[in-house]
């Protein structure tokens, strides 16, 4: 079984291929959000230093979110168009339970992955022994912390935080949880492919299991020929990011906020710039 | 430049705005399927394009349009030999979808691929309808976004002698539309509100600019229109809606027309062609037509269809790109801002 697994929703573009429990290439650039020119290229020169011709691949990975819209677009379309070629399932995988996943199943602590969501928001969840203890969210980062203290055994329970948000909100975890706290480095800080590629081949190994089917069989069928997907695995059509975030426009109309586009507005229009979009 | 004897099958792609469009096209003019996936009826409530709202929805529709595109067409993947995709101008977050979903295309399927230029793609939309139709001539492109006059000396060779200064003709349309409340999208509702309206009811200005015979301004008449709505509504008249969209929509024909026909006998070039989302607009046709033979010129509009955007004329585009030996790779890029003739 040979999964490919993508993750480009934060500022780190990463490839990785896992076969079987066996992480066989990762290609992880920390740079800068360029990953609509570098995402694919990385996806190609990986697989070619590995050996591994793209039809080969038994399934396609992907971060889902939440993180950088644009981001997340970027790697859905490029997962999207990858299975749709090669006629290979997607694997639909939380981005904040990816990075978690390898240290939440090493520990009975709570892994806290926290990504800078603005506005004094973050995307957030909290995973124990590798399942939800809080589900996936945006919040504000206060409300997030108590409801980690409001965790059963919350006392005697450590916290690992990780993610981009940490950086950003270090010294209100460290205040408002008043105790001592992990925050992870290195490997464990951000979004990877490998942690997409582990907890994906877990998701696809459990819906294969389920229904009594071979990765082997799956590829031969096409993944146009099987028609029993559920939950995190799908075909190529179906798959979209999980922003966790409405729009600011649907914000906006919900609340209110946005003027009935039937009533005369001129000055709005005489305003120097175009009125034909709404700025994001 | 053109091999006769070799049939090239091309993919179009198209994100740029608020379509989500594939389409199969043969030897860049016979169109095999043309699909289109509008998300209009969802941008309408908020009265413009959203664009990050266009983005999602892209990514929600992009692999099933495809897979239609290709059924209509009778054919699988194995059937196509190139793909082409808009790579800008447009929208930067509603082109990426479309970009990166072709780079992984063409990259799994071991396919050329080739970034096109969107107001290329619309100028292309004529050699859809009119087979017969050859280089040289003078194209308008206008829709919401451009609004352009070049004169087409070949396949891949545009000359730009002219752009608008200030909104796009079918921003116009969109803005004035908005302001008498008939909402949006502005261009067909103006045209048909206009239908049954006087012309000459109202005298709005015709933008022009100095030195610049074949640019364009459209800002001094919107104004004009939103003042002169503003004195109405102010003295608590009732705004004869059909009266004022047929003055105002006079008053942008007048210009456009004026000045490509003024190009075309420049240049000495015998044909006329328009393109874009205005150019399905009524009068624009109809009158570009009349000043045409007056001057004993050809004009050419694409089918409607193929006006507005659509992944027939990218593919189109695409196949001369090809031709003239366009080739992109993984690396290709969106480029929100890309002008006519660049790449």
């Amino acid at each position: 079984m040979r999964i490919l697994a993508i993750e480009s929703s934060g500022l780190t573009a990463s490839a990785a291929v896992m076969e079987e429990d066996l992480l066989k290439a990762e290609f992880t650039v920390s740079n800068k959000l360029t990953h609509s020119e570098t995402l694919l290229p990385m996806v190609r020169e990986m697989l070619k230093i590995s050996g591994i011709a793209p039809e080969t691949l038994d399934a396609v990975a992907v971060s889902a979110g939440p993180g950088s819209f644009t981001g997340l677009r970027i790697g859905a379309a490029t997962a999207k168009g990858l299975a749709l070629a090669l006629n290979r399932p997607v694997i639909s995988v939380s981005a904040l339970q990816a990075m978690s996943y390898g240290l939440s199943i090493l520990s009975d602590a709570v892994i806290c992955p926290v990504m800078d969501a603005r506005r004094g928001q973050v995307y957030c969840a909290a995973y124990r022994c590798g399942a939800s203890v809080i589900a996936e969210d945006a919040r504000d980062i206060h409300e997030y912390l108590e409801s980690l203290a409001a965790l059963e055994d919350a006392a005697e329970t450590e916290f690992i935080f990780i993610g981009d948000g940490v950086p950003v909100h270090a010294e209100t975890i460290s205040s408002e949880l008043d105790r001592d706290v992990i925050f992870a480095g290195g490997q464990f800080n951000r979004q990877r492919a490998a942690g997409v590629a582990e907890l994906g081949t877990v998701l696809y190994r459990n819906w294969l299991v389920r229904h009594g089917l071979t990765a082997a069989e799956v590829s031969a069928a096409g993944a146009d020929g099987i028609d029993c997907y559920d939950g995190a695995v799908m075909n190529s059509d179906s798959f979209v990011p999980q922003y966790l975030r409405q729009t600011q426009a649907e914000r906006e109309m919900k609340a209110g906020l946005l003027e009935d586009p039937g009533l005369h507005s001129l000055k709005k229009m005489q305003d120097k710039g175009s009125g034909r979009k709404i700025k994001e | 430049m053109m091999n006769e004897n070799r049939n090239l099958t091309i993919l179009g792609i198209e994100s740029s705005c608020d379509e989500t469009a594939a389409a199969v096209v043969r030897n860049g003019r016979e169109v095999l399927s043309n699909v289109i996936s509008s998300q209009i009826d969802i941008h309408t409530v908020y009265g413009g394009v959203v664009p990050e709202i266009a983005s999602r929805m892209h990514c929600e529709q992009i692999n099933g349009v495809i897979r239609l595109a290709l059924k209509q067409a009778g054919l699988d993947f194995g059937g196509i030999d190139i793909i082409a995709v808009t790579k800008g101008p447009g929208l930067v977050g509603a082109l990426l979808v479309g970009v990166s979903e072709a780079k992984a295309l063409a990259y799994a399927l071991h396919k050329p691929l080739v970034g096109v230029n969107h107001i290329e793609g619309h100028i292309a939309a004529n050699y859809i309808t009119h087979p017969d139709l050859e280089p040289p001539y003078v194209c308008l492109v206008v829709s919401g976004g451009h609004t352009h006059l070049a004169v087409v000396r070949g396949y891949r060779d545009f000359e730009l002698v002219g752009a608008t200064q200030d909104d796009a003709a079918g921003e116009t349309f969109d803005k004035v539309a908005r302001a008498v409340g008939l909402g949006y999208p502005g261009g067909p509702k103006v045209d048909k509100a206009a239908a049954g309206g006087n012309p000459h009811a109202v005298e709005f200005p015709r933008g022009e600019v100095r030195d610049r015979p074949y640019d364009f301004t459209f800002s001094g008449l919107k104004s004009a229109v939103l003042n002169y709505i503003n004195l109405a509504n102010m003295k608590g008249e009732t705004l004869n809606v059909a009266d004022i969209t047929a003055s105002f929509q006079k008053s942008v024909v007048e210009s456009l027309v004026s000045r490509t026909v003024r190009c075309a006998e420049h240049y000495g070039i015998k044909t006329v062609a328009a393109a874009g989302g205005v150019s399905a607009n009524s009068a624009l046709r109809r009158e570009l037509a009349e000043a045409c033979a007056g001057k004993g010129m050809r004009c050419l509009y694409p089918e409607p269809v193929y006006c507005t955007d659509n992944a027939a004329m990218i593919a189109s585009a695409g196949y001369y790109a090809y031709l003239d030996g366009v080739r992109d790779d993984e690396f290709l890029n969106a480029d929100p801002n890309l002008k006519l003739g660049y790449r």
